[in-house]
């Protein structure tokens, strides 16, 4: 137990390094489980993605090296770059939907409102829900013939002649889709920037109020500065989560119609579990977590930057 | 700042009413769940049945199969959670309290792979499965949700046990404990906050997941809440009252484990990146 936290650190020079690593094993063998499992599971399943995006992968027979191919393929595949698209606009719409919903919610439930804790486990609810549930619901609220949607902007409203098939038109179903991820996405917002604003400091307020600031400018100059760095974050983690989408569209639309709501990961799912082209659904998955890694490298640094 | 009362009343029914549109969908899932006929799709939309019933629920649970899918979730949430909390705890109290050669290398490579996501592993583990013989075993889940958080975890377990202090351990060197001794009778006990932020994290993480499941799994009876719901409203897509009544069966142990622990949750929130 020398090696303790607060042991001596010896510099490792030859012998000292070995008896070092003989001291050191009763912690190796403790965290062997741990490293063993998670080396099986993530790193093994990491490495061997990688290897199988060079192969036309078989599950039964030997599969055969093909090189970039797959690769090639994905960049001369149009429905790649539908879906690369697809997924950029969901994202898109969901951060900013996210973002303003959340923010407001949570300006709303910074203030010293009566049921203030049971309004934010409220708005939390959607958060803690499984996707494949919200999903469901939200086929239902959609329904072509008679879901509440309609119900409500052609019977109550007036404001469409006639029902829409959310779900079945090309023009609606991806953002139909975007709606259920910002309205099951406000909760977690709301509660990070109900994180930020605690943060900001109240003086800022009561000097602003003895110059006569009014209401926006103390929001847009005071509130705004002080919650970028959690804005930077959410924007980062949102984006991220937009990119992953998947559940939500493969339980409503499946990707369809007409391929207008599919997003990266369904369409990768697809190749590789439908049509067990295994081999091309790796080199989709590698693409996926490059684009994933780079977005998220530029949205860092455009936080570093410009936010911070 | 101005808090006149007025202002908090207007402010107070936007809010309001704003929670009341967030929380419609919820009241239709269980307006129609405790609904009467089979088929129920109609216009304009009620939230309170014309005749409650609990039929559904009782059908959902039965003949459905819902039960059995109830059972499967448990069956392999609750190991997956225990596997994952211990690996993690012990992987964190390592990095924490002990020099050895590789401790950083081996915690920041873990922490690495926080930023791959989950589905860009989804094809190798797959063929991982079928290796190992665990293709439509709930085995493969297990693993998979066990292992599946432990970056995060330990990541977040990490800070927590870096915090205590040192004499404790000390004590316990000289009383001649060892690493399995120290971490189980004096670091655990005291990490009991963080442990069910993690605790609640992997629970729901595993009781919600659907594409593993719908991968890994073939046999029907063997099919977890989510991937059990997907393929009945696929199957019965006009029998939406024992889709929400099982639905709703599927919520509840999320609820109430949210409720109970709601105070973790929001600490844990605010390290959670991606989480939710």
């Amino acid at each position: 137990m020398t090696s303790l936290a607060s042991g001596s650190r010896a510099a490792p020079t030859g012998r000292r390094r070995r008896s070092q690593l003989r001291r050191a094993l009763p912690i190796y063998l403790f965290l062997l489980p741990g490293l063993g499992l998670y080396a099986l599971w993530m790193l093994y399943p990491l490495a061997s993605a990688l290897f199988m995006s060079f192969f036309d992968w078989q599950l039964v027979r030997a599969s055969p090296f093909v090189g970039f191919e797959n690769y090639a393929r994905a960049f001369a595949d149009p429905l790649f770059w539908r879906a690369l698209v697809n997924s950029a606009g969901y994202t898109v719409v969901t951060v900013a939907g996210q973002l303003v919903l959340g923010l407001g919610v949570a300006l709303l439930l910074h203030e010293r409102l009566p049921l203030r804790s049971f309004l934010r486990l409220i708005y939390y609810l959607p958060v803690i829900t499984s996707w494949v549930v919200v999903s469901l619901i939200f086929v239902y609220l959609y329904n072509g013939q008679s879901g509440a949607l309609n119900w409500l902007l052609v019977d109550v409203l007036g404001f469409l002649q006639r029902d829409v098939a959310w779900l079945a038109e090309p023009a609606t179903a991806l953002w139909a889709v975007a709606a259920l991820g910002i309205w099951k996405g406000i909760g977690w917002t709301m509660v990070v920037f109900l994180a930020g604003l605690q943060g900001v400091p109240q003086e800022l307020y009561e000097a602003a109020a003895i110059d006569g600031a009014g209401r926006w400018p103390r929001f847009r100059h005071i509130t705004l500065p002080s919650i970028a760095r959690t804005t930077g974050f959410l924007l980062v983690a949102l984006t991220l989560g937009g990119l992953s989408v998947f559940v939500s569209i493969f339980v409503m639309t499946q990707g369809g119609p007409l391929n207008s709501s599919e997003v990266l990961l369904t369409y990768m799912y697809k190749q590789a579990f439908e049509r067990l082209d295994l081999g091309y659904g790796a080199a989709l998955a590698y693409i996926f977590a490059a684009v994933f890694f780079l977005i998220a490298l530029v949205e860092l640094w455009f936080v570093r930057r410009r936010l911070t | 700042m101005t808090t006149s009362r007025g202002r908090l009343a207007v402010l107070f029914v936007v809010a309001a009413m704003g929670a009341l549109v967030s929380s419609l969908p919820f009241f239709y899932m269980l307006g129609i769940a405790f609904e009467s006929h089979a088929l129920v799709l109609k216009q304009p939309p009620t939230f309170l049945p014309e005749q409650p019933t609990i039929n559904n629920f009782v059908r959902a649970v039965t003949t459905a199969g819902f039960g059995r899918a109830f059972l499967n979730s448990v069956i392999v949430s609750v190991p997956a959670t225990a596997l994952g909390v211990l690996l993690s705890s012990m992987l964190a109290f390592g990095f924490a309290r002990f020099h050895f050669p590789g401790n950083r290398l081996l915690f920041y490579s873990l922490i690495l792979t926080l930023t791959v996501p989950a589905l860009v592993l989804i094809i190798p583990q797959f063929v991982l499965i079928r290796q190992l013989g665990l293709f439509n075993t709930h085995w493969a889940l297990i693993f998979v949700y066990a292992v599946g958080g432990l970056a995060f975890n330990v990541f977040l377990l990490r800070g927590f046990f870096e915090d205590m202090p040192q004499e404790l351990f000390e004590a316990a060197i000289v009383d001649g404990a060892n690493v399995w001794q120290t971490f189980r009778f004096i670091a655990l006990p005291l990490a009991k906050p963080a442990i069910a932020t993690v605790t609640i994290f992997t629970f729901l993480g595993s009781w919600d997941e659907f594409t593993w499941a719908l991968t890994a799994l073939q046999n029907p009876d063997l099919y977890t809440l989510p991937v059990a719901l997907r393929f009945f409203q696929r199957a019965f897509g006009t029998e939406w009252g024992l889709v929400f009544a099982a639905s709703t069966i599927a919520v509840i142990p999320v609820v109430i484990v949210f409720l109970a622990f709601q105070r973790h949750f929001v600490s844990g929130l605010m390290l959670g990146g991606t989480k939710g």
